[in-house]
This record gives C-alpha cells, sequence and structure tokens, in this order.
C-alpha cells in the first residue's frame, strides 16, 4: 500500500488540516507505512461476520425529548477566540 | 510518609496525625521539588488544593469522613476540571479552561479528593511514550533517558516518583497499562462503560476508557470504585451497578484458572520479561491458582484493526476543533476555509495529523467496506476468541508490553513501531474488556509489568488476584533512586 503525496493533499484537504509542503513526503511515506500495518487485516476472511460497533453491543438509549441544558452562554463563550455580542465571529463567508 | 497506602493516610487522617493541608501542602512540596526534571504535571491547582484540603479537614472533623476524604490526587489533562485549564496535551487547548466538571472528577470531588493538578499526556492521547506532548516529553523517573510510556505518562510517572498517592488515568489502546508497566506503578482500566466518558476528551469513543493509577492493587480498587457508575450524561455508560471492589480483595485464590495465551509469549516478547513474567505466573500458581496455556487465535490482527478504528473514530471526534468557538485559532485568516485549515494545521502536533489522515482516508468515499468495515468484522472476531478463552479461565495473564521503558527519541520518528509497543493491550480494548498492570520485577533496572485481564464487569476478581499477587511480592512498594527523601 503506497501512498502518494497527491493523496497526502487530498487527504488534508478532506480533514481541513493545513499541511507544509516540505513535510508531504514524509507523510506520504509514514502513511504508507501505517497502511501497510493495516492492511494485514487481509489474511483473515470475516465474511458474513457482523462488524461490531459496541463491546457490549449496547445501543444507544432514547430519553424524553426535554431540554436539560442549561444557558451557558457566557461562559462557554469565554472560550472563544473571537466573540462579538454573543455571536461567535470568523472572516466574512458571503460578500 | 509518600510510600504509605490509601488506608494508612486515610487513618492517620481520621486520627488527626496530620491534616489534609498538610498533606496536600507535602505533596506539593514534592512535585516542586522533583517535577522540574520529570515534567510530569502541566499545571498546578495550589491555592484551590488548600482550599479543598480544608474543606476535607472540616468533614473529617464532623466524622464525614471516607476512605478518600482529603487524600491528595492528580487528575490527567484529558479530564475537563471546571476552572483550571484541561490542554489535552496540545497547543489547540492550551488556553482551554472547561465550565463544567467531567463525571469522572465530579465523583472523586464528591469523595472528597484534594485534586494537586493535572498531568502530561501524549497531544490527544495518541502515543505510547508522552513524546507528543506540545508541553515537551515526560521524563521515566528510573531512568531519565527513557520514556515513562503513554499516552497516560505523566500520570505514571507521578505516582512512580510518590509526587501524589494517585492519579487519573485513560485508555483507548494501553495507555494506562502500559506507562504502569514502564513506570512499575499498578494501573486499571475497566470494563468499557464503567466509567463515564463525559467531559472526558473524546478520542477514539468506542475504546476510550477511565480508569485509576497507583502505588498497589488496594489504593486503586479504592479509587477506581468512587470513579465507576452508571451516568446518563454518556449515552455509552453502562447501566449497572458497581461491584465492591474492596469485598474481594482478601479471598483466597486457591482455585482459580489462569489462562496464559501462547501468541502472547512468542519470539516478539523480550526474553528477559519472559522470565519475569514467569516467575509472578509461578508465584500466582504457589497461591493455589491453576495455569492454563489457551490461544488467541486473530490477536496479531488486533493493532491493525485499531490504526482503522481509532484513527476513523478520531478523525470525526476531532473534527470539532475548527478555531471558532474554542481552541487555537490562527492568525489572521483570509477565509474560512484558511480559517480551519491553519488553525488545525497549526494547533495539532504530528502524530494527531496523521491519525486524523488515516482516519479521512479510511472513511472515504469507496473504502468504508474495505478499511472500517473490515476492521469492525476484525474487532468481532477478537472478541469471540476472549469470549472463547474466558469459558476456560477466570483471569488471562502477559506481559503488559513487550519490552521496558525505551530511550526518548527511539521510536519518535517510526509511527510503526511505536504502535507496536501496544501489541499486548489494544486487543483488551478492541474487546471492551477491563486490564491491568502489575509490576513484577526489573530487567536492565526498569520496571516490568504484569498484565491481568478479566471477563466483562470482572474488576473486582483482577484486583483481588493483584492484590494477592502484592501480598506475595513487594515490586510495588519499589520507589526509584532519588525520590527516597521525605
Amino acid at each position: 500500500m503506497s501512498i502518494r503525496s497527491e493523496e497526502v493533499i487530498k487527504i488534508a484537504h478532506l480533514a481541513r488540516l493545513g499541511i507544509k509542503d516540505e513535510k508531504l513526503s514524509s507523510y506520504a511515506s509514514e502513511l504508507s507505512n501505517i497502511m501497510g500495518l493495516v492492511e494485514q487485516m487481509n489474511q483473515v476472511d470475516t465474511t458474513d461476520i457482523e462488524p461490531m460497533a459496541h463491546p457490549l453491543d449496547q445501543s444507544q438509549r432514547l430519553r424524553l425529548d426535554e431540554v436539560t441544558e442549561v444557558d451557558q452562554r457566557e461562559s462557554l463563550q469565554r472560550n472563544a477566540p473571537n466573540v462579538e455580542d454573543g455571536l461567535f465571529l470568523v472572516p466574512r463567508v458571503i460578500d | 510518609m509518600y510510600n504509605q497506602s490509601l488506608k494508612q493516610l486515610s487513618a492517620s487522617l481520621r486520627k488527626k496525625e496530620f491534616s489534609s493541608v498538610e498533606l496536600s501542602h507535602y505533596f506539593l512540596q514534592r512535585i516542586k521539588r522533583f517535577d522540574g526534571n520529570l515534567n510530569s504535571v502541566i499545571t498546578l491547582n495550589e491555592e484551590a488544593a488548600l482550599q479543598s484540603a480544608a474543606q476535607a479537614d472540616k468533614s473529617i472533623s464532623m466524622g464525614e469522613a471516607g476512605l478518600l476524604t482529603g487524600i491528595p490526587l492528580l487528575h490527567k489533562d484529558i479530564f475537563c476540571t471546571e476552572g483550571l485549564r484541561t490542554s489535552c496535551g496540545s497547543k489547540m487547548l492550551d488556553n482551554f479552561i472547561a465550565p463544567y466538571n467531567a463525571t469522572a472528577v465530579e465523583k472523586l470531588a464528591q469523595a472528597g479528593v484534594v485534586m494537586l493538578g493535572k498531568t502530561n499526556m501524549d497531544e490527544f492521547a495518541m502515543g505510547s511514550s508522552n513524546e507528543t506532548s506540545f508541553y515537551g516529553g515526560v521524563k521515566n523517573p528510573w531512568d531519565l533517558q527513557s520514556v515513562p510510556g503513554g499516552s497516560s505518562g505523566g500520570s505514571a510517572a507521578a505516582v512512580a516518583s510518590r509526587l501524589a498517592p494517585l492519579a487519573s488515568g485513560t485508555d483507548t489502546g494501553g495507555s494506562i497499562r502500559q506507562p504502569a508497566a514502564f513506570c512499575g506503578i499498578t494501573g486499571i482500566k475497566p470494563t468499557y462503560g464503567r466509567v463515564s466518558r463525559y467531559g472526558m476528551i473524546a478520542f477514539a469513543s468506542s475504546l476510550d476508557q477511565g480508569g485509576a493509577m497507583a502505588k498497589s492493587a488496594e489504593d486503586a480498587a479504592i479509587m477506581l470504585q468512587a470513579m465507576s457508575g452508571f451516568d446518563e450524561k454518556d449515552s455509552t455508560s453502562v447501566d449497572r451497578p458497581v461491584d465492591d471492589l474492596l469485598a474481594n480483595l482478601d479471598r483466597p485464590i486457591k482455585g482459580l484458572t489462569i489462562g496464559l495465551p501462547k501468541e502472547f509469549f512468542s519470539d516478539d516478547l523480550d526474553a528477559g520479561i519472559a522470565e519475569k513474567i514467569e516467575q509472578a505466573i509461578d508465584a500466582i500458581k504457589s497461591a493455589g491458582a491453576t495455569i492454563k496455556e489457551i490461544s488467541l487465535p486473530n490477536i496479531n490482527l488486533s493493532v491493525p484493526a485499531y490504526y482503522v478504528v481509532a484513527p476513523a473514530e478520531c478523525s470525526a471526534n476531532l473534527s470539532r476543533f475548527d478555531g471558532v468557538r474554542f481552541g487555537y485559532r490562527c492568525e489572521e485568516p483570509k477565509d474560512l476555509e484558511d480559517l480551519y485549515k491553519r488553525s488545525r494545521g497549526e494547533g495539532f502536533g504530528d502524530e494527531v495529523k496523521r491519525r486524523i489522515m488515516i482516519g479521512a482516508y479510511v472513511l472515504s468515499a469507496g473504502y468504508y467496506d474495505a478499511y472500517y468495515k473490515k476492521a469492525q468484522q476484525v474487532r468481532r472476531l477478537i472478541q469471540q476468541d476472549f469470549a472463547r478463552a474466558f469459558k476456560e479461565v477466570d483471569i488471562i495473564a502477559s506481559a503488559t508490553a513487550p519490552s521496558v521503558a525505551f530511550a526518548a527519541g527511539e521510536k519518535k520518528d517510526d509511527p510503526v513501531s511505536m504502535y507496536l509497543s501496544d501489541i499486548f493491550t489494544i486487543g483488551v480494548n478492541l474487546a471492551g474488556l477491563p486490564g491491568m498492570s502489575v509490576p513484577c520485577g526489573f530487567v536492565d533496572d526498569k520496571p516490568v509489568g504484569l498484565q491481568l485481564i478479566g471477563n466483562y464487569f470482572e474488576e473486582s476478581r483482577l484486583l483481588n488476584v493483584a492484590h494477592q499477587y502484592q501480598q506475595l511480592t513487594d515490586w510495588h512498594l519499589r520507589v526509584p533512586a532519588g525520590y527516597e527523601q521525605e
């Protein structure tokens, strides 16, 4: 399994991850090595094996549709990089 | 004082031989004296700790004290702590102050512990050596040139050097057990769903589990008891009463059957470690347990399957770090995409980026069946291997790690060789079983860990075997040179 630099660019874009050009080739070789390890899974036949998502095969619990959250806007926004009038600020999206 | 058991410390507090303020001050002083070298603590909580210690002293005076009232502890910096920075070892959260406590933190606070600070860790718990932390690596107190293991390496190094009697940890692929082994302490990861994940920053949600790190099985049992239990705020928490983890500690282990998986005693295992594990098994046998060889035929596929499941879940979980609502934001973003990409590119370290990319790759269109579904199927096979084994045996034993603590820098630039250092621990997370590591000797003057694995919800039996082993040996009482002064 080999991942080329062009694929690293594509994956990094999918994950919205800024990657420096000079690191592309080292990421490509490291990711290729990791995928080489992953491919060892193909040693075993898994036809008709039920995939396992939760160790105890629990399903998600349901609860009543009630408001349980308390208003913590101020304390939550204290961690925000940029806020104004209770809103999170980002660069202009629409001109 | 630093080497006393929790029960001893608790009894002394009640007899007023010293106060919780004095005890907390004592351990804070140890941190200040020794941690400059070790780097096991990211954030100290001195003022608030002394206040909660004073509160604990009041409870003790009023006769309302439990075993943990007034006992100092450190939390891994992955657990959200209200008002005190929670960095997760990342530049991304260098300035993050959670507005609430994780449930595990809250439960321990209710039990009366005094939080001295937050421990260093691999960034977002991704690593096996603590070298991926934004705050720098942690040193192993047994050998300052070696790593403490990871990702809960700060907690392990701190307990080993007796900077605190207890520390919390989390374990996604071995992150409690492997550093416990490397640092010569006792660590337990309970059954998946036993300790609430609410407020524990998520790495791989179907694998992450909080647990206890301590000097002994008895101390770990007391701590785990207080952390465990159903939490409606965690949708994967298991609604089932918690066993009394202390009740069975003293039960004789005569008649128990211990299984040794032949796959874990192969050439991958260092010969010196194999010898220590055999000696530990002999000790358990001498206490009346029966030993039986077993097989876990698919266990060799656990590392490959893990490096699909964990990165896939990590790439989804870490998408929340976008530079908008909290966490690091890059300087002068030119548009929204630039803000996302540079905030994440600059805020995350290399290992986190690698895992996010592996996750994005295996989940990308067309690859889902080949990787994620395949890994979930392999996971089922591994679970079935354990289920078959537990029809024949009560406990499974092996080495915790294939080597003793390795040198800092040795595996840093080779992710695959780093990943393989968790070869004996990862299967337990994939199956969701409880596992622990207990000190069982030294090779090259560095600690060796014995891993014990139990069936679902058999923490009590695991702790029983570990405690009985610790009645026969004193490895857990050894303190690294240079840390024995009061």
